[in-house]
Formats: structure tokens, sequence, C-alpha cells
């Protein structure tokens, strides 16, 4: 999971151009700068091509931080091997 | 990263570093302004992303307006005043058939059928007319893709309710009309659509998150396609396909195999593939495409080729030809010169790797397009770059080939003759020139936007602005046209200036390189100090804004006679005055004609 957090964060900094952006599980729209509902969607798209996944409506509906979205992936990528 | 090939960056890699792309391709210098407004009927702003780099890509620095989300009818015909107050160059109407608000009942009739059409047209005319009266720029607007679901089946393209029929009826009237609007271009989304392929193309969960109506595979292929009609009115289109001989537009090595050995032809699969790629330059040269050769070969044997029974290429196609030993991109360079022409509006195909790493490291203003080395995928993989996109078709883009083939006579007939002037009769050389009008005023706005070497201000103009020049009472524009014996050239000198009491500001002065050292300014020169004096002006004032490429007409006022008035040290930049009360006429060599039209 840790090296989920760190590939998260490389998606992060770039998408929001901070190179020296720290993600943590907690980290949510309030506490990172920028991360408003179109920056949302461009951070979405960036992983599901990173990660070859495709989020579905109520998978996108639950998501509130960095967390969630480590775990969703994590979920994703394990039902994808099978 | 000094410079920054976009055409090298995947899809990926511009979604991920978009903002970061964005501030290292704002820091370049000389991008050109202009003004977006975006009227969407769908969550418009990855579009705009995307066309944002794009456009800086290309030497543009846009700025945006965007509708709220689906506000695009209510912006365009009911507040239009914040639209016109935002002056935007372009207004881009993206719709997309989930925004079709009139579709015919499953149960329509034939007879009410047209009905239902003209009612959805109506809505879009209405938008048109609206931006056109309160704003009165450019407008791009896309039609519309084939319907997410056809409930009929194969009869959904048949039946009056239909969602296909009824899409492929709008499509129709769309195309009619753009046609008939010059301030009207279409956007072929249904086209763009079927290249991407549908299913790749909606997006249900993101039109149900966030009302994007397409993947972000969708967003792109609109993003490329509207930035290179923004390059076409701008005329940063390219204008020459330089190809390479060997392996690109015959199989084999004409010089190890023989003339009689080349793969050409309809015999086999791959004679097949090579003589399609000949048919396919012969028809983008027909559309007003020069096409140039450049090959590692001996020149007699490389032009054997071209007398191969089964070529569809002839010698005389090409407006240059350089087969010789010399390195590639020395040989572009040379090309260049002999057309007049910039390579930045050149494009080179070549299938060896190498080659094509040589002339993009060499000449990185040269578009090198990764075409491979299978002949079968050439056509389509230039064709994706859209680097020869145009608004219309005129008669200038049709003759344009056999423009420089004229040229070419001409410069052979001056070698006969000793004295400049001697040759310059020889030519018989009768020009029009006279105010603007609007049978010439698409040429004009092409014309404004297309010169960089013969230009004095490099100012741009749309078609709405020329247009206002010439109702606002305030302008003098002037232009010119210039035949001789071995052809017409056509429209090819552009001159505009605004009064100011009794003096006449030239904001404009530039002219198709085409007719270099043909006295043809002297003549324009003529004329438009006969114009300033009808309208009581007694100076005219005339302007040089030094540019990369427009160093040749640094000298252009001096030669004319005006007096240097002041030069800005640090820019070059100069300004000249000419008194018209002692003018005297000096056109020597060129017959005026009296304007045909209005």
């Amino acid at each position: 999971m840790d090296s989920l957090l760190t590939e998260v964060q490389d998606i992060f900094r770039a998408v929001f151009d901070q190179p020296d952006l720290v993600v943590v599980r907690e980290s949510n729209a309030a506490t990172i700068d920028g991360w408003d509902s179109l920056a949302h969607i461009n951070l979405i798209v960036a992983i599901e091509k990173k990660f070859q996944i495709k989020l579905s409506l109520s998978e996108l509906q639950d998501l509130k931080d960095a967390g969630d979205i480590i775990d969703l992936i994590h979920t994703k990528l394990k039902t994808k091997q099978f | 990263m000094e410079l920054l090939d976009l055409s090298r960056i995947t899809l990926e890699e511009m979604l991920l570093r978009r903002r970061g792309l964005r501030r290292q391709l704002l820091t370049r210098e000389g991008l050109q302004k202009i003004r977006v407004a975006v009227l969407g009927g769908s969550t418009t702003n990855e579009l705009v992303d995307l066309l944002e780099i794009l456009l800086l890509g290309c030497g543009f620095c846009p700025v945006f307006y965007q509708s709220e989300y689906g506000r695009y009818y209510e912006d365009a015909v009911l507040e239009p005043q914040t639209i016109a107050d935002f002056k935007p160059d372009i207004a881009y109407i993206h719709t997309c058939s989930l925004n079709i608000q009139g579709f015919p009942p499953v149960s329509c009739r034939e007879t009410d059928f047209g009905g239902f059409v003209q009612a959805e047209v109506n809505r879009y005319r209405s938008i048109w007319t609206s931006i056109s009266e309160a704003v009165g720029c450019q407008m791009v607007q896309n039609n519309f893709e084939p319907p997410f679901s056809a409930v009929l089946g194969n009869l959904d393209a048949v039946s009056p309710g239909g969602a296909t029929r009824f899409i492929n009826e709008l499509n129709r009237c769309f195309s009619l009309e753009a046609a008939a609007n010059p301030r009207l271009t279409l956007q072929d989304l249904f086209s763009i659509s079927a290249r991407v392929g549908l299913s790749h193309w909606y997006d249900r969960e993101r039109w149900f998150s966030y009302k994007i109506a397409h993947t972000v595979e969708g967003s792109f292929a609109i993003a490329s396609s509207l930035a290179a009609l923004v390059r076409a009115m701008y005329g940063r289109t390219r204008k020459v396909l330089v190809l390479d001989l060997d392996n690109t537009l015959w199989g084999g090595v004409i010089g190890d195999d023989g003339p009689d050995k080349i793969v050409l032809g309809r015999e086999t699969p791959l004679a097949e593939a090579y003589t399609a790629f000949q048919e396919y330059c012969l028809s983008l040269r027909e559309r007003g495409v020069l096409l140039a050769a450049c090959s590692k070969n001996d020149e007699e044997l490389a032009e054997q080729g071209f007398s191969h029974p089964d070529s569809v290429l002839k010698l005389e196609h090409f407006s240059a030809f350089k087969a010789n030993w010399e390195p590639k991109h020395e040989n572009i360079l040379e090309i260049a010169r002999e057309l007049s022409l910039s390579v930045d509006s050149f494009v080179f195909v070549d299938d060896n790797p190498a080659e094509r790493s040589i002339v993009e490291a060499q000449i990185p203003s040269v578009a090198v397009p990764n075409v491979g080395n299978d002949v079968a995928n050439y056509s389509s993989i230039i064709e994706a770059e859209r680097y020869f996109e145009l608004l219309s078709l005129g008669k200038e883009d049709t003759s344009r080939a056999k423009l420089y083939e004229e040229n070419a006579q001409r410069a052979q007939l001056e070698q006969k003759f000793a004295n400049y002037g001697e040759y310059l009769d020889s030519l018989e050389m009768t020009a029009e020139i006279g105010l603007f009008s609007s049978t010439y005023i698409e040429r004009i706005a092409q014309l404004t936007n297309k010169s960089n070497q013969f230009n004095l201000t490099t100012r741009r103009y749309t078609l709405a602005e020329i247009e206002d020049t010439m109702s606002d009472g305030r302008h003098i524009g002037i232009y010119g046209k210039l035949a001789d014996r071995f052809g017409d050239n056509g429209l090819v000198s552009v001159v505009l200036g605004t009064t100011e009491g009794r003096e006449l500001h030239l904001d404009l002065w530039l002219m198709s390189c085409r007719v270099l050292k043909r006295e043809m300014e002297i003549a324009t020169l003529d004329c438009l100090v006969e114009r300033a004096k009808d309208k009581g002006i007694t100076a005219i004032v005339g302007y040089y804004l030094p540019t990369a490429k427009n160093g040749m007409v640094a000298d252009h006022y001096n030669k004319l006679g005006f007096a240097l008035v002041s030069k800005d040290e640090a820019s070059g930049a100069t300004v000249w005055s000419l008194e018209t009360s002692n003018y005297a006429a000096r056109s020597r060599h060129i017959k005026i004609l009296e304007p045909v039209h209005g």
C-alpha cells in the first residue's frame, strides 16, 4: 500500500504542478491547494490512465480523500488480476 | 526543456502534466494572443485545457471565456453582451448529439419530419445571427456525431422518427449554412467521432458525473481539430510536402534496382500501396499543397522514376526537385529559398528514421511525422496531423501549384534580358488596384494572416475586422491583383491605413512573395496616394516593425521615397513619412486596369 501511496503522490504532484507536494491518506480537497471539482476530474482521468482501470459511477461517488482513492485503486487492481 | 515538441508527448502525459506543460509553454516568446469564447452544451473545461496546450504548442497564447454548462443558447441569444464584452476573436459553439432538443417522436410521419429539422436548425440560426450582430467575430460550429443509441437499429437511419436520420439531415443543413456564411466555420464532429470510433467516444460515467459528454480521447480529437482550424484562420498551415523517393514514393532503390525495377503499379499489393500513396500526394497537390522531392540519388536516375509507366506523379508535379548527395536538411533549406517559402510551412516525409531525425534536429520548424516504413500507412499518418487544414477552397488553392510553375518559366525568361526593365516590360504585366471590396474580402483576410516576409507590420486581421474597416469611413484599404503573360497571380497586395486628421497611418502593407521585384509596390503606392489625396490626406505615415521573417522589407519605405521620421534603437522599428502634394505617379512597367468589381 505504501508504494501505491507514492504512485498516487506522483500523480498529485504532476496534476497540481507542485513537485514537493506531500500526500497522506487524510489529504483531501480542503488540505490540498487547487483540488477543486475540475482538478478532481483531471485526477480521476490521470489515475484511470496510469493504472488502466475504469471507475464506475458508484465508485466515483464515495471518494472523500486520498485514502479512499488509494483503497479503491487497490481493490480495482486486485480484481483486475483474476 | 528548450523545445517542447507536443507531437512527441502522449495524451496521458499531456493530461497528467498539463499545468507544468502550460507553465513551460507560456515562457516562449512571440506567442500570438487570441481570445476564444467557448459556448458549450456540456462541461467544456477538459476540452479547453487540451486546446490551450495545443494552441500554445503552435505559437498562440489563448485566453478563454467558457459559458456555464449547457448555457450556450442563453449566452448567445439572450445575453450576448457578456460575450461581446469579452471581445473574442473566435466564438466556438460546441454542442453534441446529447444537446439536441427537438428530436422527432419515433412515430413521426414523413410529412412532419422537415418541420422538426427546421425548428432545430432555426435554434442554431438564431445563435449565429445573434453572435454575428452583437459580437461580430468568426464562429466555429460543430455538426453532430451519430446518436448514443439508435433504438430503431438500421431503420434509425431511414425512418423519420429515427435519431440517426434526424442528425444526418441536421448535418446536411449545417453544411449548407456554413458554405453560405463566410463567418461560420463548420467543425466536422461527425467525421471526428467516426475516426475515434463511437464506442470510444461517448462516456456515460463522465456525462452523468460531470456532464462531460466524451472520453478523454474524444476531447483530444475535438481539441486537435479545433487547433487546426485556428491555425488555418491565422494562416499557420503548412504549404509544402517534401518527399523522399526510394521506398517512399516507390518501392526499392532506383540506383541499385534500375528505373524499370522499382515497385509501382497494380501488379502486387506493395506496388498498389505505393501507387495509392502517389495518388494521395497528387490529390494534395490538386488542392494547393506544393510537392517537392528531396532524395539522396543521382539526379538523372531519380527523374527517370517518374517516367515509369505506372508512376502517377510526373516530374512536372514537383515545384522543386533535389536529388543529390548533400544532407537533406541543406536541400530543404535550398527548396525553401527556391520557392520563397519559409521552412515552417514544410512537411517532410521519409521512410528512413535516420533522415527524419537529422532533418528534425537541424530544422526544428519542419514538421516530420513519424510515418514509419510501411507505405500503406503514410497517408493516414500525414492526414491525422491536420497539417494542411483550410477554411475554404478558393481558386487560389487549386491553382497554386500552377502559379509556381509559371514562376519557374518567368525565371528562365529573366535570364535572357540584360536590362531588368526590359524584362519587366516583356512580362506584359497588368494590375487591378482598388479599394477593398466584398468580392475579395476572404482573400484579403487570408493574406493578412499568411504573409510573413513581405509584411511591414505583421498585423493579423479576421474576416470580420477587415469587413469593419470597409464600413467605418476611417480606413483606406487597397488591394492589388497582378497578371502577366504567363498567367494570373491573383490578389497579391494589401495596404490598409487609418486616417487621423490629414494623415494616413499605414497599419498594414504586405505583398505575396511570388511577385517580388515586379514593381508592384510602386504601382500600389501610386494608387494609394491617389486615393489618399481624394480624401484630403497630406501625409502618409508608414511603419516597419521587424520580426524574424520580414527583414526583406526593412528598406521598403526608403526605396519608395519616404523620409525617416524616427527609429527605435532597441526594437529596430522605424517610422516613415511621405508628403502627397508633390507626388507624381512612378509606375512604368505595369498597366493599370480599372477594377472589375464594385
